[in-house]
């Protein structure tokens, strides 16, 4: 978590000095999320994720100077620059792809899922979507068929409230993305996305339960979405939250403070972690910053595999 | 030799594909009955429902999931029960499937087959019956077959399934049921590898899809007036073999290319922008393009057949092109059966 705040903070930077291009979409404030789920996942499972990935990727075990490297566009990066950040790709985690399209993901996380179960191995497959996703069609239709085919699969929605711009309220009526798949009868949950302690405790059962053939279920993670849709939104369509307000809900601070009382760590192992975090990033952007941009050769030659 | 249909044809190229290599399975709507086609009868018999998996009708949902198996290394080989509707499942392959390669630099591959079926002429009306192939022409990324034999069928399924990459591939459902001769044993086609399929001095003529036999069928009528055509059946539209294309334009000097698609945007104007600009200096007449008419497919028996370019257009063409009168004496085809 320490990580991926570092990284995205970091990123929001370079965005704004024009050394990242492109569309960045932040995450911060949302990281318990990623890390609580990927945190439970082997490198054999699959994971999906959509146009706000970067927590996932990371959390997924994807190192942070092919990370940063990618989202500079440059040829080191994860996809040797070619993908960016909304199409993050780390297949020796397990990371299998993003996309820009809202929901596009979700039937082939259903499809990894079908390849374990056809070679008989126990491997699960997870998609993150948005609460935006949840009104697609494509929705729908994976649900259906990922409880009828009895997959292992585990729907992970980051539940931030706006779909883009525009609250969740204006796009439906349905206020819990969980009650979506009442009619199904699977597993699911709405959980506090900003309670690292309570997303872990959730989907380690239905990860337990998916792994052992008992088929998918959808978690619902409440989050708060810190910055804007993308970086450069004006972001005027929502108020503010204190910072008062912000410093009781924060994630980080709060697993934080969990851990101090239950004493998993001391204060300075805490703040071990959070300069780590930082000197890690510093060294990742340093890294990506010697890493030339692609050639137009290596595009032209990646667009079918021989 | 042995007779049989292009239908049977892909269903036993299927069936072989799927013994020799447990990672093909098939989905799609009705496969284990066989589809409205019959083109996956039989196959359950033999591989089971978890190799030949009917599915809802979800065409989005069943293109994804295809994607994320052959992402993780099965080779599936999706059904998509008519061209219409894929246009439910283009984000899919257009956005997913034929960018996975190059958006990960290449860390994954999409070794996907769709196979999906296209083209009018059996009263089926606007949206079972059009010819949608030069859409995934136009997307880097997808490789498209569309052959017009029994054999080609057979040979191109057996390659796209070995390729690493998402191939469609567009049957024709009036090809379907004609009675044909193929090998007894079917060697794999290559991609990309045109079929000269009659040699002439006179006049090239590149037809797809169900216009290859109306092309044969025009060229035998030609012949008999004493004028010598060349077909070419490209079979595979993304990597087109324009090579074959240009060489015969360069013996002829003049070329006509006969698609069903509408005319407006389609690979027809592609393969002739290509073979001018190669071929330049060799050309004779204007490029002549045989097509649909711009307007959707009407179900009425009278208006689909005087929308359906056949064999006496294509006859047209190439007269045209040599600078001969139309519709003259002594050049009559009957009418196409449907």
């Amino acid at each position: 978590m320490w990580r991926i705040r570092a990284f995205e903070e970091r990123l929001a930077q370079l965005k704004r000095a024009d050394e990242v291009p492109g569309l960045i979409h932040l995450s911060i404030g949302g990281e318990a999320v990623a890390a609580a789920v990927c945190g439970q996942l082997r490198d054999t499972d699959v994971v999906y994720s959509g146009h706000r990935p970067h927590g996932h990727v990371i959390a997924k075990g994807a190192a942070l100077p092919e990370t940063m490297a990618e989202l500079m566009g440059r040829a080191g990066g994860l996809c040797q620059g070619l993908g960016g950040s909304m199409h993050l790709v780390d297949t020796e985690h397990g990371m299998f792809g993003a996309t820009g399209v809202v929901g596009g993901s979700l039937p082939l996380a259903l499809g990894s899922a079908l390849a374990a179960r056809m070679r008989g191995e126990d491997a699960v497959a997870v998609v993150f979507f948005g609460d935006g996703a949840a009104q697609s069609g494509i929705f729908a239709e994976s649900v259906n068929i990922a409880v009828l085919w009895r997959l292992p699969v585990i729907l992970v929605c980051e539940n931030n409230g706006f779909a883009e711009f525009t609250p969740r309220s204006a796009h439906t009526t349905v206020e819990r993305v969980s009650d979506l798949v009442a009619p199904w009868a699977i597993p699911a949950a709405t959980v506090d996305g900003n309670d690292a302690e309570a997303i872990w405790a959730q989907f380690g059962e239905m990860l337990r339960r998916a792994r052992d053939g008992g088929g998918p279920a959808l978690l619902e993670a409440l989050t708060h979405r810190l910055r804007g849709h993308y970086e450069g939104d004006p972001d005027r369509y929502r108020e503010a939250l204190s910072s008062e307000e912000w410093q009781r809900r924060d994630p980080i601070a709060r697993l934080q403070s969990a851990a101090l009382a239950r004493g998993w760590f001391g204060e300075d192992e805490a703040k071990t972690a959070s300069d780590d975090a930082a000197s890690t990033v510093d060294e990742a952007v340093a890294w990506a910053r010697q890493s030339p941009p692609p050639t137009p050769e290596l595009a032209s030659s990646v667009v079918y595999a021989a | 030799m042995t007779r049989t249909t292009y239908a049977r044809a892909i269903g036993t190229a299927l069936a072989t594909a799927m013994r020799d290599d447990e990672r093909v399975f098939v989905l799609g709507e009705d496969v284990s009955a066989g589809g409205p086609f019959t083109i996956t009868r039989g196959l359950v018999d033999e591989f089971g429902k978890d190799r030949v998996r009917d599915t809802p009708i979800s065409e989005a949902a069943i293109c994804g999931i295809a994607i994320g198996a052959a992402q993780s290394g099965l080779r599936p080989v999706l059904e998509i029960m008519y061209i219409d509707f894929l246009t439910l499942a283009l984000d899919q392959l257009a956005n997913m499937a034929a960018k996975a390669h190059f958006m990960s630099g290449g860390q994954l591959s999409v070794p996907l087959v769709l196979r999906t079926q296209g083209g009018a002429g059996q009263r089926a009306g606007a949206q079972h019956s059009q010819s949608l192939e030069s859409w995934l022409c136009h997307v880097p990324g997808l490789k498209v077959v569309m052959p017009s034999r029994a054999v080609d069928a057979a040979g191109l399924l057996a390659s796209a399934i070995a390729d690493p990459n998402p191939v469609v591939m567009v049957e024709n459902k009036t090809l379907y049921f004609r009675s044909e001769e193929v090998p007894d044993t079917v060697e794999p086609v290559p991609l990309g590898q045109a079929a000269v399929l009659r040699t002439g001095r006179d006049v090239t003529v590149v037809a797809l899809s169900g216009l290859v036999p109306e092309a044969l069928h025009a060229a035998d009528a030609l012949a008999a007036d004493g004028i010598e055509v060349t077909v070419i059946d490209p079979r595979t539209l993304v990597p087109l073999d324009l090579d074959t294309i240009v060489a015969s334009v360069r013996r002829t000097g003049r070329l006509v290319i006969a698609h069903e698609a509408v005319r407006d945007g389609g690979i027809g104007a592609e393969i002739a922008a290509a073979t001018g600009r190669a071929a330049f200096d060799h050309l004779d007449a204007p490029i002549e393009r045989v097509a649909a008419p711009f307007e959707p497919i009407a179900v009425s028996p009278v208006a689909e057949d005087a929308y359906l370019p056949r064999a006496p257009q294509i006859r047209d063409a190439v007269l045209r092109t040599l600078g001969r009168e139309l519709n003259r004496e002594g050049c009559r085809l009957p009418r196409p059966t449907a």
